[in-house]
C-alpha cells in the first residue's frame, strides 16, 4: 500500500551515482529460513540513513551482505558502486564498520585492538583523531580487552571506526551498552560526519536515536523493507493523537472520516486522526468549544508500532500509543 | 528473628524465603551443569566403554601364548617402554592381565585426567570468564554452590568413566577386584586432576590459561612417573610425586593393594581445601594476580602482515615448544641405556620399529616420530584458531579493516607453519642433544636435527588439511582433529595393535622415513609437500566462496 508511494518519492535518490548503497530485491536464505526476502534499501550519499527493525528482522544479515561477509542468494547489492562480494577489499578501504556486539581479542589492549582494526590508516592526522576520540569516549587504551565491560568494548569499536577517514560508515546498533553521556558524544560525532559530507547507515531499534540523527529511514520486517523515506514523508502516513476537553456532544466528531479510536471519558476526549484529515477536524473542534487541546505529532514509535503492532494484541497497541 | 517481623502469611506468587547457606541452590546448579555437559560425559564414557574391550581384544590377538607374553615382558627391560606404559610388576610370571594393566592403565588414566581438566575448567573459570557465574551468583545461590556443583558433575563424569572401565574389563574376563580397582583408580585420578584444575583456575582470569596450566601439570606428572619408574622399574621415590603413579601402584591384576588410592583421595581433599582457601582471597572474575596495564597502541610488528596471527598463536606455541623440547631431551638421553639390553631382546623388532644393528639410531628416530605428533597437533590447532576467531566475529573485524580473506588466511597459515617448523627443528635438536649427552658423540646433534627436517612436508600437510576443511565448511574441521588422533594412535600403538599396513598408511606421518636409521626416501616427502600446496589452494579458494559465520 504505502510502500509504493514511498518508493516513488525516494525514486529520485535511488540512482547509482548519488547513492552509496543500493540494494534491490535481495534474498538470503540459511537452509530453510529466509533471513532476507526481497529486501530493498537505498542509502543516499552524504546523509544519515536509519535502518530500523526489531531483533531478528534481518538487519544484521543485510549489513553482513553489504560487508561482503555473506553472499546474497539472489538480488543485487551495490556498495560505493561496487559489488560487495567480489570487491570486498576495495570497498573495505572506503568503509568503516561498527558491530553491535564487539568481541575483541582478549589479550590485546584496547589501544592495540584499535590499531589492528584501523590497519590501513597511517599518518599524523589519524593519530591525532585517534587520540581525540579516545579522550572524548573516556577510554583507557592500556587495559586488556578481556577486562573491558560491554560498553568499553563498544567504545573501542566506535573509536576504531570513527577514526577512519572513509566515505561510508556502517553501524549495527552502535550504541548498545553505552551510557547516555557517551550516547550524546556518539550523536555529536555522527552529526560531524554528516556535516563533513560522509554517508552513514545506522541500524538501530532505539527510535529516539534514529529520530535525532537520520535523514531517511528504512524499516525492515521479516526480511522485507516495509517502509522507507524521509521522516517527514513517513509522518504523513501516520496519525496524530488529539486530546481535548469539551462538554459538547462529540457525535459530529465521530462522524468525520479520518477520526479513529475515539474515547470519551466524561468531558475528556481522546482520538487519533489521520494527518491528512486534521484540516477537517479542527473546525469541528472549534465549534465544540474545547477548553483544552493537545495534538501530539506522530512519533517514529507510532510509525514503528503500526508495522509491528498487529503482532501485539490490540490493547497493548493503544497502551503503547499512550506511553508516547 | 526475621519471622517475627514478617507480616502474617499472604498468598503471593513468591516462594517462601529459604534459609540461606553457602550451598543454597546446589541441586538446580548440578542439574544445569549436568545438562550442559551430559553429551560430553556420555561421549567420553561410551568411547571408553568401546575402546577398553577393543584394546584388550587386540592384545589377546597380538599375544596368543606365554611365549609372546614373555617377549613382551622382556621389552620392559627397555626404559622407554616403562616410560611409555607403566611399572613392571609380575616379573616372575608375566600374565596376560598383568600386561593389560601395564599396557592399558596409563592410557585410560590420561583421558580421564584430560576429561576432568576440560570439564572442570568449563564449569569453573570458563563460566566465570564468560560472565555467567555473575548471573548465577545474582540468583539466590550460595557462595560455594557453583563450585561444588561443578565438582559434583565432574565426579559423576569420573564415576561414569570408572564404571565403564570396570564393565569393559569384566566383559573381557578380568577378575572382579582388579576390574573394580582399575575403574576406581581411574575415577580417583580424574578427580585429582579436577582438583588440581580447581586450584589452577584460581590463579588466572583466563579459562584457556587454566586448562593450559592443568594439562601442563598432567604432562609433568607423565614425565615424573616415567622417569621415576625408569629409575626403578617397580616405582622409585620419584614416581610417588606423580598422581598417575598412585593409580598404577595399586599393582592391579598382579598383587592388588588398595592403599595407594588413599594418597589420591587425600590429595583430592587437600587440593580442594586449597582451592577453596584461594577463592576466598579474590573477587569474582579476578585472578589472584591483578592484570597490569599494557601498551597504549599497537607495535609495528602487530600491524605487519601476519602480525595478528603471530600475536595470537605464539604464546601457546612457545609453551608447548619448551615442554616438548624437554621431553625430547629426556627421551634422547634414554637412547644409550638401550644398548645394554639389546642382546636380551631379540623380539623387540616386532613391537616397535627398532633395528637390532642400530639400536640408538632407530630408537632416536622412533622417539622423534612420536614427538612429532606434538607439532602435528599444534599446526592443526593453530590453523583452526581462525575458526574460533570467525565465530567470535573478530575475523570480520580484521577483514573490514581492509585485508582480503585469502591474504589473511594464507598469512595465518604461513605463520603457524613457520612456528611449528621451528618447533620441529627444536625437537630434533633436543633429541640430538639428549643422545649426545648419553653417548658423547656430537654427530647425533646434527643427524637428529636434519632428521627432524624430513617431517616438515608431513606437518605442512596436516596444516593444509585443516585449512582446506576450514575453507570448505566450518562443520568439517573436526575431521582434521580425527586425523590427528588417528595419527597419534598409529604412531604410539600401531605396531603393538598389529594393524595392517593399509590402516597405518592413512596416517601421513607413517610415510616419513625413520631417519637417521632408515634410508632417506624423497618421493613420499615430495608427494606430501605437493599435496599440502594443493590443499592450501583448495582451502583458500573455498574460503573465498563461503559465508562467514559471524560478524
Amino acid at each position: 500500500m504505502t510502500a509504493t508511494d514511498t518508493a516513488d518519492t525516494t525514486g529520485s535518490a535511488s540512482t547509482t551515482s548519488d547513492a552509496a548503497v543500493v540494494v534491490r530485491s535481495l534474498t538470503k536464505t540459511f537452509g530453510t529460513t529466509r533471513a532476507l526476502d526481497g529486501f530493498d534499501l537505498t542509502v543516499p550519499r552524504g546523509q544519515v540513513t536509519g535502518f530500523l527493525g526489531p531483533n531478528g528482522a534481518g538487519k544484521s544479515t543485510a549489513i553482513r551482505v553489504l560487508l561482503g561477509l555473506l553472499r546474497a542468494s539472489s538480488g543485487s547489492a551495490e556498495v560505493l558502486g561496487m559489488d560487495p562480494w567480489s570487491h570486498a577489499v576495495q570497498i573495505h578501504q572506503r568503509l568503516a564498520y561498527v558491530p553491535g556486539d564487539t568481541n575483541l581479542w582478549p589479550n590485546l589492549t584496547g589501544g592495540e585492538a584499535i590499531d589492528v582494526l584501523t590497519r590501513g590508516e597511517k599518518g599524523a592526522a589519524h593519530r591525532r583523531r585517534r587520540g581525540e576520540l579516545i579522550e572524548r569516549f573516556e577510554l583507557d587504551p592500556r587495559k586488556r580487552s578481556r577486562t573491558y565491560s560491554k560498553g568499553n568494548r563498544q567504545k573501542v569499536s566506535l573509536v576504531a571506526a570513527l577514526s577512519r577517514d572513509v566515505d561510508l560508515y556502517i553501524m549495527d546498533e552502535p550504541t548498545s551498552g553505552l551510557d547516555p553521556l557517551m550516547e550524546a558524544i556518539f550523536t555529536d560525532e555522527v552529526a560531524r560526519l554528516r556535516a563533513d559530507g560522509r554517508t552513514v547507515l545506522l541500524s538501530s531499534h532505539i527510535l529516539a536515536e534514529v529520530e535525532k540523527l537520520c535523514d531517511t529511514v528504512t524499516i525492515i520486517r521479516a526480511g522485507k523493507d516495509v517502509e522507507s523515506g524521509t521522516l517527514v514523508q513517513l509522518r504523513h502516513l501516520t496519525r496524530s493523537t488529539v486530546a481535548a476537553t469539551s462538554s459538547a456532544d462529540p457525535a459530529p466528531l465521530a462522524a468525520l472520516d479520518g477520526v479513529h479510536d475515539l474515547v470519551i471519558d466524561g468531558d475528556r476526549l481522546r482520538f487519533d486522526v489521520d494527518d491528512a484529515a486534521l484540516h477537517d477536524v479542527l473546525p469541528v473542534l472549534t465549534r465544540m468549544g474545547v477548553t483544552a487541546l493537545t495534538i501530539t505529532p506522530p512519533s517514529l514509535e507510532d510509525l514503528f508500532l503500526r508495522h509491528y503492532g498487529d503482532d501485539l494484541a490490540a490493547g497493548s497497541r493503544s497502551a503503547g500509543a499512550e506511553d508516547s | 528473628m526475621s519471622t517475627s517481623i514478617r507480616p502474617p502469611s499472604r498468598h503471593t506468587h513468591r516462594a517462601d524465603p529459604v534459609a540461606a547457606s553457602p550451598l543454597t541452590g546446589l541441586g538446580s546448579l548440578v542439574r544445569l551443569y549436568g545438562r550442559i555437559s551430559r553429551r560430553a560425559i556420555i561421549v567420553w564414557t561410551l568411547a571408553v566403554l568401546v575402546l577398553v574391550p577393543a584394546s584388550i581384544l587386540a592384545m589377546e590377538e597380538a599375544y596368543p601364548d606365554q611365549g609372546a607374553l614373555d617377549a613382551r615382558a622382556m621389552l620392559l627391560d627397555n626404559p622407554s617402554a616403562v616410560m611409555m606404559t607403566g611399572p613392571y610388576f609380575a616379573t616372575e610370571h608375566y600374565t596376560f592381565w598383568a600386561m593389560v594393566a601395564n599396557e592399558l592403565f596409563l592410557y585410560i588414566l590420561i583421558p580421564a585426567a584430560i576429561m576432568s581438566v576440560l570439564l572442570t575448567v568449563r564449569h569453573t573459570r570458563g563460566e566465570e570468564e564468560a560472565g555467567r557465574l555473575e548471573l548465577i551468583r545474582a540468583l539466590p545461590a550460595g557462595r560455594l554452590a557453583p563450585a561444588v556443583a561443578a565438582l559434583i558433575v565432574v565426579s559423576l563424569a569420573n564415576l561414569a568413566l570408572g564404571a565403564a572401565i570396570t564393565a569393559g574389563t569384566l566383559v573381557m574376563g578380568g577378575e572382579i577386584a582388579g576390574s573394580l580397582a582399575l575403574g576406581l583408580a581411574t575415577a580417583l585420578t580424574g578427580m585429582v586432576f579436577a582438583s588440581l584444575t580447581a586450584v589452577a583456575a584460581q590463579f588466572t582470569e583466563h579459562a584457556g590459561t587454566a586448562s593450559g596450566m592443568a594439562l601442563g601439570l598432567l604432562a609433568l606428572a607423565f614425565m615424573v612417573r616415567g622417569v621415576g619408574d625408569v629409575i626403578d622399574r617397580q616405582g622409585s621415590w620419584l614416581s610417588w610425586f606423580s598422581p598417575l603413579a598412585w593409580a598404577q601402584q595399586t599393582r592391579v591384576f598382579v598383587d592388588l593393594r588398595w592403599w595407594p588410592l588413599l594418597v589420591s583421595l587425600a590429595a583430592v581433599i587437600a587440593l580442594l581445601v586449597l582451592a577453596g582457601a584461594l577463592s576466598h582471597r579474590r573477587d569474582v572474575g579476578a585472578g589472584l594476580r591483578a592484570a597490569s596495564a599494557g601498551p597504549r597502541s599497537a607495535s609495528p610488528a602487530l600491524l605487519a602482515r601476519g602480525g595478528l596471527a603471530r600475536r595470537l598463536v605464539t604464546g601457546s606455541m612457545l609453551a608447548w615448544g619448551i615442554g616438548l623440547f624437554l621431553f625430547a631431551l629426556a627421551f634422547g638421553s634414554l637412547a644409550s641405556s638401550l644398548t645394554d639390553f639389546i642382546e636380551e631382546m631379540p623380539a623387540i623388532g616386532e613391537f616397535a620399529p627398532i633395528a637390532m644393528d642400530d639400536v640408538t639410531g632407530s630408537f632416536s628416530a622412533f622417539v622423534l616420530m612420536m614427538l612429532t605428533t606434538g607439532p602435528v597437533a599444534l599446526i592443526v590447532s593453530g590453523v583452526l584458531r581462525m575458526r574460533t576467531e570467525e565465530f567470535a566475529g573478530r575475523l570480520a573485524g580484521a577483514l573490514v579493516a581492509g585485508t582480503s580473506r585469502v591474504r589473511l588466511a594464507l598469512m595465518w597459515f604461513l605463520v603457524v607453519l613457520l612456528e611449528t617448523a621451528l618447533m620441529q627443528v627444536l625437537l630434533g635438536l633436543g633429541v640430538g642433544l639428549g643422545v649426545w649427552a648419553a653417548t658423547d658423540d656430537t654427530a647425533w646433534i646434527g643427524d637428529m636435527t636434519a632428521a627432524a627436517l624430513a617431517y616438515l612436508p608431513a606437518i605442512a600437510l596436516y596444516g593444509a588439511v585443516a585449512l582446506a576443511l576450514y575453507g570448505l565448511n566450518l562443520r568439517l574441521t573436526s575431521v582434521a582433529w580425527a586425523l590427528v588422533v588417528y595419527t597419534a594412535l598409529i604412531t604410539f600403538l600401531g605396531d603393538l595393535l598389529g594393524l595392517p599396513d593399509g590402516a597405518k598408511d592413512v596416517s601421513p606421518l607413517n610415510h616419513v622415513p625413520l631417519l637417521p636409521s632408515a634410508e632417506f626416501e624423497g618421493v613420499p616427502l615430495l608427494v606430501m609437500g605437493v599435496g599440502a600446496v594443493v590443499l592450501v589452494v583448495v582451502g583458500l579458494a573455498a574460503l573465498r566462496r563461503r559465508d562467514l559465520a559471524a560478524g
